[in-house]
């Protein structure tokens, strides 16, 4: 199993540990790209997806959106911003965001579909706003799914924030890209890995969060 | 437009090559993943444990960059076809367990029984019940895993020229002609979005007993009070 050699060494080499191209400062870069293009995808993808699934319209729309969005190369979107911008963040940006705001807005969109329409009747009965109705009633019902999808655009942009290094940004990719030009495969496998413990970590990011704010009723319920 | 479709030489192929390379790149994967994920889903449906540390390691297969992925298996498969096709068979099952998994289990217990009692063995009611109910669920999934597989492939540009039309976005960076890079682009999404098309269709060919709507997902939306306040009188 040389590819576990290949970790072993990697994450043992001191000189991997400090300075601008150490493990902690590129994590740091990797985590500040996923943060941003997760929150402008969220910012994209949950407000469209939370109103649109409230009055079940749009649907259709929306996934045809979304298609549209998954259809858009995200690699191809990188080369052609570098080629059109030149070097710079919002170039990788964009990228990102096209390709987290399709599962963000399809899963929020069909939680909020699927939230049982008897409470929300009853709300509407009470003389609740459709606003209040929207955040108080829906949003804690559909809030697990919602997660769920918030969840995979965070793997999918952790995993492909590592394209930031082909145009000469930081992040995990440094390794991956610089490990390939120099036939290091050992900082290749270990960028690898390092993104892959990423995701992991990600993952048990989204279920502590699930256990925080979702009301336990509902978790019960599912 | 002067140079749109004019492909540099070294990727010796015409731009149709190029678009034939590139869908036998993405969809073999597909199918592949397919073949792959009907009996581990299978698995997860009748071993209810096996489920999550399945969506697990899928998962974290998933994260891995395929860039990465790529090189490591250069080692063992070298700068072919075939070290672009494994990572991408690999990330559709993150996308097909599920959709296969819900699909199978959305069948109803009854129909279930209905069809146990009419004689039907295991296998034949997994093919001829099951898996038809599953169909909508299914091609959900195969949609979303074929688009983004037609938008992986570029990445094997990178490593000595496996990308097919993602090729022509090294060669727009090498020889500085941008038209190359909106060329790969549009025909990468124009293609994505005519399989996804036929996708649609196909689903439409299968499934005659489903109510004609442009819905991809079989989930029941809210029903209509008009047919509920029905239902409440025919009681």
């Amino acid at each position: 199993m040389n590819i576990l050699n290949f970790i072993s060494n990697f994450f043992s080499d001191s000189a991997h540990w400090h300075g601008y191209d150490g493990i902690p400062t590129r994590v740091g870069e990797h985590v500040q790209y996923t943060l941003e293009a997760l929150a402008l995808a969220a910012a994209i993808g949950l407000p469209v997806g939370l109103v649109t699934g409230h009055y079940g319209r749009g649907g259709n729309a929306l996934s045809l959106l979304a298609t549209a969005g998954r259809a858009l190369p995200t690699f191809g979107l990188l080369v052609l911003m570098t080629l059109s911008l030149g070097f710079g963040l919002i170039n990788v940006m964009i990228p990102l965001v096209v390709l987290a705001v399709p599962p963000i807005l399809v899963t929020t969109y069909e939680a909020m579909r699927s939230v049982d329409p008897s409470p929300v009747d009853a709300a509407r009965g009470m003389g609740m706003h459709e606003a209040e109705i929207l955040l108080r009633v829906e949003l804690p019902v559909a809030l697990p799914l919602i997660l769920g999808g918030l969840r995979s655009a965070a793997i999918q942009i952790v995993s492909t924030a590592t394209i930031a290094a082909y145009v000469s940004l930081g992040g995990l990719g440094r390794y991956i890209v610089d490990g390939l030009y120099q036939r290091n495969y050992e900082k290749v496998v270990g960028g690898a890995a390092l993104v892959a413990l990423m995701a992991l970590v990600t993952l048990a990011v989204f279920g502590l969060i699930t256990r925080l704010t979702v009301s336990r009723g509902v978790l019960r319920v599912n | 437009m002067n140079g749109f479709f004019d492909i540099p030489s070294d990727l010796q192929h015409t731009w149709l090559g190029l678009i034939g390379l590139h869908l036998r790149e993405a969809l073999l994967p597909v199918l592949a993943g397919l073949v792959i994920a009907l009996p581990l889903s299978q698995l997860c449906v009748r071993f209810r444990w096996l489920y999550p540390p399945v969506l697990w390691v899928t998962t974290v297969l998933y994260a891995i960059p395929s860039l990465a992925f790529f090189v490591v298996l250069i080692d063992y498969t070298g700068q072919t076809e075939l070290t672009v096709m494994i990572p991408l068979t690999v990330y559709t099952l993150v996308i097909l367990v599920p959709a296969i998994v819900d699909g199978v289990r959305s069948v109803p217990q009854e129909t279930l029984a209905a069809s146990t009692a009419m004689g039907f063995g295991p296998v034949r009611r997994y093919v001829q019940v099951q898996l038809p109910i599953a169909v909508p669920a299914i091609i959900a999934g195969l949609r979303v895993a074929t688009v983004s597989s037609i938008s992986l492939v570029s990445v094997g540009a990178l490593i000595g020229n496996q990308g097919a039309l993602g090729n022509l976005l090294n060669d727009a960076t090498i020889y500085n002609r941008p038209e190359l890079a909106w060329n790969a682009v549009i025909t990468m999404a124009v293609l994505a979005l005519l399989v996804d098309g036929l996708l649609v269709v196909l689903r439409l060919l299968l499934t005659p007993w489903m109510p004609r709507r442009a819905h991809s997902t079989p989930k029941a939306g809210r029903p209509d009070p008009a047919a509920l306040a029905l239902e409440d009188t025919a009681r």
